[in-house]
C-alpha cells in the first residue's frame, strides 16, 4: 500500500467542517496513536482515511456495528466475507463450516471469547462486544488497522494485552484512544487533534505525560 | 386575546372536519331498518349464539382444514412476493405496484381469479397471496429502511450485495418479520374463511349457508370453532412446525388450477376488454361506455362507499372513545377488564363482513347493517389499541373522579395516538366498505359483484381499478393529514 497524504484538505462531517486545511502524512509501517477530546475529528479523519483504502483497510468503528442477533463467530467471520463467494457465504451463515469454525475459534481463544462463540451479541457485555469488533477487524488480514477506541471498555491490562496482540498482526495502524498512557507505550507515531487541526505530530518516544495534557485543555 | 395556537387545537380542527363528514353521511345514508320484526330475528340470533350445535354441520373438519390450507399458502406466496418486493423498495414503480395490488381485496381478487383458475385451491391461495405480497412489501420495506445501516457499513470493503443483505441487513429484522407473519397468518385465516362466501369450500361456506337459512345454533357453532382456532394461534403456531404445517396444507389443497385452458388467455385478450372495442367498435363508443359506467354505477358506488365508510368512522371514533377505558388499567377493576377483554378479543376476531353479513339478515338490507358491522368491529380494534397505549401513562394527579380522570389525565395524553390509530384504520375501512357491496349494500363491490354476475368482466376490472384509484387516494388523505397533525404512524395498527 502506498502513503496517505492529506495536503490543506478540509474533512467534513455533514455540513460542519471538521478538520480544516489538514496536512498530514502517514508512512507504511507506522503504528500511529490518535489523541484528543471527544468531537476533536478522530473518528472523521478515521473515515477518511478508510474511504482512501477501503479494500485494505480492516475497520473497527466506535459505535461497534455488529449485527445483534448473530453470534460472536458469525460477527468475527463477517470480517472475511470479501474473500469468499457468495454461496459459501451463505452456507456458512446458515451452517458453519468446519474449517472457519477452527479458523474462528483460534481468534476467539485469543481475544478471550472461546466460550462465547454461539452467543449471539446482544447478550454480551460492553467488554466482550469491543473484542469482537476487534476479532472482526482481524479476522479480515488486511495490511492497515484502522480502530477508533477499541479497547475503551476494557481495563487497563486486558486493553493493553488486546492491543499489542492487534497491533502485532497489522502491518500499519491508525488508533485513536482515549487512554494516554497505551498512546506512550504501544505506538510509535503520536498525533494529537485539537480545535479543528492538528495540535501535535511527534514520535512516541519523544513525549512525555505532561506534553499531551494541552490537548485536553 | 391572542390566537389559541395549541397542538391540541389541531388535533379538535380534524376531529371537527372528521365529524363534520361523518355527520352529512349520516345524513345522506339510508339508514332504513326493512326488517318488520328485528327484534324477534335478533332474540333467535341470541339463542343461537347460547345453543350452538357443532354437529349440524356436514364436513365440519374439511372446511376447517381447508381454511387453514389457504391461509398458510397465502401467507406463504405473500411473505415470499413482498420479501422481493420490499428487497426493491426504493423504486417508486414498485411502490405504486404493492399498493395497487393491495388495494384490491381479497374477494375482488377472488372474483377475478374464479373465472381464470375456477373455482380450486389455487383462486384461494391466490386470492389471500397475492394482496398480501403488496402489504408485506410496504411492511417489510419499512422494516428494513429503518434498520440500522450501520452494521453494513462496517463491513469489509468490496463485499458484494448479496452477502451484505443476508449477513447484515435482514438479521436486523428477522425478528420483526417473524412476529408480522404470525399476526399476517391470523388475518389471512380470517380472509380465507370469508372467502367461501364466493363459494369456495371454507368454515365462511358453511356460516353463509347456516346463518342465511336461520340455523343460528349450527352458525353460532361454527364461529365459536372460528374463535379458538385464532384465540389458540399462539398455542398451536410454534416456529418449528411452520415448515411442516406448510407441506400439511399443500397436501391437503394442491395450489392447482380447475379452470378451463386458455382461460388465463381468454380472459386477459377478451373477457375484460371493454366491451364497445371487443365488437370492433372505435373511440366513440367506448367513450359512451365508460361515460354510460362512470354515471350509473361508478359514481353511486362510489358516493355510496364513501357515505358508508365516513359514517362508519364517526361511529368507530365514538365508540373507540367510549370503550377503551375498559381495555385500560386507568378506570375499572381486574376481573371488569378480563370480561371486557374476552368481549374486545371476540368481535376483533369476527371479520366485518361476516359482522355485516349477520346484521343484513337481522335488520334487513340498507346501509345501516353495514355501518354498524364496521364501526363495531373497527371501534373495537381502536378501543383496544388505545387502551394498550395508555398503559404506559404515569398518571401526575390522582382524580378521584373517573370522568375528570378521563378528561384531564388520561384523553389528552391517548388523544393523538387515537387518533392515528383511527386514521390508520379508515384505510382498512374504505377497502373493507367497498367489498360489503357483495353483500347487496350498494358500494362499488356491489357494482363490481353485478358485472361479475352478468359476465361482464369488462366493466367488473373497470370497476376494480376505479376502487384501486379510491383507496390510493384515500391512503394519500390519511398519510398528509396524519403528517399534519404531527401524529407517529403506530407500528402495530396493521
Amino acid at each position: 500500500m502506498s502513503a496517505f497524504r492529506f495536503r490543506g484538505e478540509t474533512l467534513w462531517r455533514g455540513p460542519t467542517a471538521v478538520l480544516s486545511d489538514l496536512h498530514l502524512e502517514l508512512n507504511p509501517g507506522e503504528k500511529v496513536a490518535l489523541l484528543g477530546p471527544s468531537g476533536a475529528g478522530k473518528t472523521t479523519l478515521l473515515e477518511a482515511l478508510r474511504a482512501r483504502a477501503l479494500r485494505d483497510t480492516a475497520w473497527c468503528p466506535q459505535n461497534p456495528a455488529l449485527v445483534p442477533a448473530l453470534s460472536v463467530f458469525h460477527n468475527i467471520y463477517m470480517g472475511a466475507l470479501e474473500r469468499y463467494g457468495t454461496l459459501y457465504n451463505l452456507l456458512n451463515l446458515i451452517r458453519p463450516t468446519a474449517y472457519q469454525q477452527r479458523q474462528v475459534g483460534e481468534l476467539a481463544s485469543e481475544l478471550g471469547l472461546v466460550d462465547k462463540l454461539r452467543v449471539s451479541v446482544d447478550r454480551l457485555s460492553g467488554g466482550q462486544v469491543q473484542r469482537t469488533a476487534l476479532g472482526r477487524a482481524l479476522y479480515s488480514e488486511r495490511p492497515v488497522l484502522l480502530a477508533d477506541e477499541p479497547v475503551s471498555s476494557l481495563d487497563e491490562e486486558q486493553a493493553r494485552a488486546l492491543l499489542q496482540l492487534t497491533l502485532s498482526r497489522h502491518d500499519t495502524a491508525v488508533v485513536a484512544l482515549h487512554q494516554q498512557e497505551q498512546a506512550l507505550t504501544c505506538f510509535d507515531r503520536v498525533i494529537g487533534l485539537a480545535r479543528g487541526c492538528v495540535q501535535l505530530d511527534a514520535p512516541a518516544g519523544q513525549l512525555r505525560r505532561h506534553d499531551l495534557t494541552d490537548l485536553y485543555q | 386575546m391572542s390566537a389559541v395556537v395549541t397542538t391540541a387545537g389541531h388535533w379538535r380542527r380534524a376531529t371537527l372536519l372528521l365529524a363534520l363528514a361523518g355527520l352529512v353521511a349520516f345524513a345522506l345514508a339510508d339508514l332504513s331498518i326493512s326488517r318488520g320484526t328485528p327484534g324477534a330475528e335478533l332474540q333467535r340470533l341470541a339463542q343461537g349464539l347460547i345453543t350452538p350445535d357443532f354437529t349440524a354441520t356436514e364436513a365440519l373438519g374439511e372446511a376447517l382444514a381447508t381454511t387453514l390450507a389457504f391461509a398458510f399458502q397465502g401467507v406463504a406466496l405473500g411473505a415470499a412476493g413482498g420479501f422481493a418486493l420490499a428487497l426493491l423498495w426504493h423504486r417508486p414503480g414498485v411502490r405504486f405496484f404493492a399498493a395497487s395490488i393491495r388495494a384490491v381485496h381479497e374477494l375482488f381478487w377472488g372474483l377475478i381469479f374464479l373465472q381464470i383458475t375456477g373455482l380450486s385451491p389455487l383462486t384461494g391461495v391466490l386470492a389471500i397471496g397475492l394482496p398480501y405480497a403488496g402489504i408485506f412489501a410496504k411492511v417489510f420495506g419499512e422494516f428494513l429502511e429503518e434498520a440500522d445501516p450501520k452494521p453494513a457499513e462496517a463491513l469489509p470493503g468490496g463485499t458484494n450485495p448479496v452477502t451484505t443483505f443476508f449477513t447484515a441487513r435482514l438479521p436486523l429484522v428477522w425478528d420483526q418479520f417473524r412476529a408480522y407473519g404470525a399476526y399476517r397468518l391470523e388475518c389471512a385465516l380470517r380472509a380465507a374463511a370469508i372467502l367461501g362466501f364466493i363459494g369456495l369450500p371454507t368454515l365462511g361456506f358453511h356460516m353463509e349457508t347456516a346463518f342465511r337459512e336461520s340455523g343460528y345454533s349450527q352458525g353460532a357453532a361454527l364461529l365459536y370453532i372460528f374463535f379458538a382456532l385464532i384465540g389458540t394461534q399462539r398455542l398451536w403456531l410454534h416456529r418449528r412446525l411452520v415448515p411442516v404445517y406448510l407441506l400439511a396444507a399443500v397436501l391437503w389443497a394442491p395450489p392447482l388450477s380447475s379452470g378451463p385452458d386458455g382461460a388465463l388467455k381468454r380472459f386477459l385478450t377478451t373477457d375484460i376488454v371493454p366491451a364497445p372495442l371487443r365488437d370492433g367498435g372505435g373511440w366513440a363508443e367506448l367513450g359512451t361506455w365508460l361515460a354510460e359506467l362512470g354515471t350509473q354505477q361508478a359514481l353511486p358506488g362510489v358516493a355510496n362507499t364513501l357515505v358508508v365508510a365516513l359514517a362508519a368512522l364517526l361511529l368507530t371514533g365514538v365508540l373507540a372513545l367510549a370503550l377503551f377505558p375498559l381495555a385500560s388499567p386507568h378506570f375499572g377493576h381486574r376481573p371488569g377488564r378480563a370480561l371486557s377483554h374476552l368481549a374486545l378479543v371476540m368481535v376483533r376476531t369476527t371479520p366485518e363482513f361476516l359482522l355485516a353479513f349477520v346484521l343484513l339478515i337481522v335488520l334487513g338490507p340498507s346501509m345501516l347493517p353495514g355501518i354498524l358491522a364496521l364501526a363495531l368491529h373497527t371501534g373495537v380494534i381502536v378501543a383496544y389499541l388505545t387502551g394498550r397505549f395508555s398503559e404506559g401513562i404515569r398518571p401526575q394527579r390522582g382524580y378521584s373522579q373517573a370522568l375528570t380522570r378521563y378528561g384531564y389525565e388520561i384523553l389528552p395524553r391517548v388523544y393523538p395516538n387515537f387518533l392515528a390509530f383511527l386514521l390508520y384504520r379508515f384505510e382498512i375501512i374504505i377497502r373493507e366498505t367497498a367489498v360489503l357491496g357483495l353483500l347487496g349494500i350498494p358500494t362499488l363491490g356491489f357494482y363490481i359483484d353485478s358485472g361479475f354476475a352478468e359476465f361482464r368482466f369488462d366493466r367488473a376490472l373497470a370497476l376494480i381499478i376505479i376502487t384501486v384509484m379510491m383507496n390510493l387516494a384515500v391512503d394519500a388523505f390519511s398519510r398528509i393529514l396524519r403528517r399534519r397533525l404531527r401524529l407517529q404512524t403506530p407500528a402495530t395498527a396493521y
